[in-house]
């Protein structure tokens, strides 16, 4: 067995400073994604014919193509296109937003058909428009219900950060590769990148766990 | 203050209602019997347009609100709901359930509504249960709430669709106190129910109900010891 961690440790401090930029692009990603998806999935809900189907386009081509080829072609086909060259967080943050909000938008979709028809009624009868019944009756109680679906989707968010290292952004996997490249050593700098994901996903893991709970309160 | 014409309702190729005309007068008590499937919960929902009907039409205060230029959700305000199984808001404390509306659709200031709101919620007996959830109700004691809910936007009429029908017997009782004070106050009331005795002492009319159509309207003294239809006289050998 060829491991020698010895020879990397002046190293790991490079690597562990990726972590900024890895968590910049997630929760940028995240947020927008959050907010386009809550968006989107307002569209497939609506009795709106074009929006719905926009909603529905949308989803079907961000599911249904690679994210890797969405980040390159943004990424590098964007000047050819409209004269614009995006900086490497533009283009990663715009590709995850538009991608996860897909996945975000079927969730949240979900959410708000799991909600009792009564709950829309109610408001209905007290005389509530509808966008304050969807802000404030409808989409609370959707949100909840699929906490640990959106979890699950800014922990796939994080993950997924790192396919910014082909565009060479210097997150945690593209720091350890340029150690690897530089040391000869593969196993012990990707090794690290691993742990560094994983301990990352754990403390979003509890954070999602600390806020399920206390949105359960009300049960 | 409300009136139908010649209101149908389907869904699909079931005619749920065919032909109803009636009338509620301002301060009236209307409670709406009938065996299930009659139409009762459809013609009540179709009062403040939860239902829209197939055809015929709706007057609220005079107004047509079938119209589809009508403002039916300034409607709505003024005409209150209790549903059978409640519908508060489950992510709102018992005081917020009562003052959303209030402060977001009538726009009252927050410490104003949270006053009346109390004071709605010692009205039916629950100004201790404020600040807890829903959850923690029981059901009579949530339909209370809801009752408050309704009253808080200070509708001209309150509709019940079977508010007790989904409480434990021994729950039913403080929620009928609940409206039978409120059928005091002079408040006009349409409630959809299988409770007879209740009916009986509270109603000033009876609307009987059979297959979609309006089979008795009747003083509820009359209907009930003198019933002219063979379904009602039927239905009642069967209820009392």
């Amino acid at each position: 067995m060829n491991l020698d961690f010895t020879q990397i440790v002046p190293d790991i401090p490079y690597i562990l400073q990726g972590i900024p930029t890895t968590l910049l692009f997630a929760l940028l990603s995240t947020f927008f994604g959050f907010l386009w998806g809550t968006v989107l999935s307002l569209f497939k809900v609506s009795s709106i014919k074009p929006l719905f189907w926009f909603g529905t386009a949308y989803t079907s081509i961000f599911r249904g193509t690679p994210l890797l080829v969405q980040i390159i072609l943004i990424y590098n086909a964007t000047p050819q296109l409209i004269g614009f060259t995006p900086t490497e967080l533009q283009a990663g943050v715009f590709t995850f937003t538009l991608n996860s909000s897909a996945y975000i938008s079927e969730a949240i979709r979900a959410g708000i058909l799991a909600v009792d028809k009564g709950q829309r009624e109610a408001a209905m009868s007290l005389g509530v428009p509808y966008r304050w019944t969807m802000r404030d009756i409808i989409l609370p109680q959707a949100f909840k219900n699929i906490l640990p679906a959106l979890a699950n989707e800014s922990i796939t968010l994080l993950k997924d950060t790192a396919q910014v290292s082909t565009i060479g952004v210097l997150e945690v996997l593209r720091r350890a590769q340029t150690v690897a490249a530089k040391t000869f050593r593969y196993f012990e700098p990707l090794l690290i990148a691993a742990i560094v994901y994983y301990v990352l996903i754990m403390l979003l893991t509890i954070g999602a766990t600390v806020l399920e709970r206390r949105l359960r309160r009300s049960d | 203050m409300i009136r139908t014409e010649f209101l149908c309702k389907s869904f699909g190729k079931l005619k749920v209602l065919q032909d109803i005309s009636t009338e509620i007068k301002k301060g009236e008590v209307v409670a709406i019997i009938g065996p299930s499937g009659s139409g009762k919960s459809t013609l009540l929902r179709c009062l403040n347009l939860l239902e829209v009907p197939t055809s015929g039409r709706v007057y609220v205060n005079d107004h047509d609100i079938t119209e589809p230029k009508s403002d039916i959700l300034k409607i709505r305000q003024q005409l209150g709901m209790v549903f059978q199984h409640f519908h508060l808001f489950p992510h709102m404390t018992v005081l917020e359930n009562v003052t959303y509306a209030p402060i977001k659709v009538k726009r009252l200031p927050k410490d104003e509504a949270q006053r009346e709101g109390m004071k709605l919620l010692t009205r039916v007996g629950l100004a201790e249960k404020a600040a807890v959830y829903p959850s923690r109700l029981s059901g009579g004691q949530k339909q209370r709430v809801a009752i408050a809910r309704a009253l808080a936007m200070e509708p001209e009429a309150v509709l019940f669709d079977e508010p007790t029908s989904a409480l434990d017997p021994e729950m039913v009782k403080e929620v009928l106190e609940v409206m039978q004070a409120l059928a005091h106050t002079g408040i006009t009331m349409a409630i959809v129910t299988h409770e007879m005795g209740f009916a009986r002492e509270v109603a000033d009319r009876i609307l009987f109900l059979d297959g979609g159509r309006l089979a008795e309207d009747a003083p509820p003294d009359e209907f009930f010891t003198n019933p002219k239809c063979e379904r009602a006289q039927q239905f009642l050998e069967k209820m009392l």
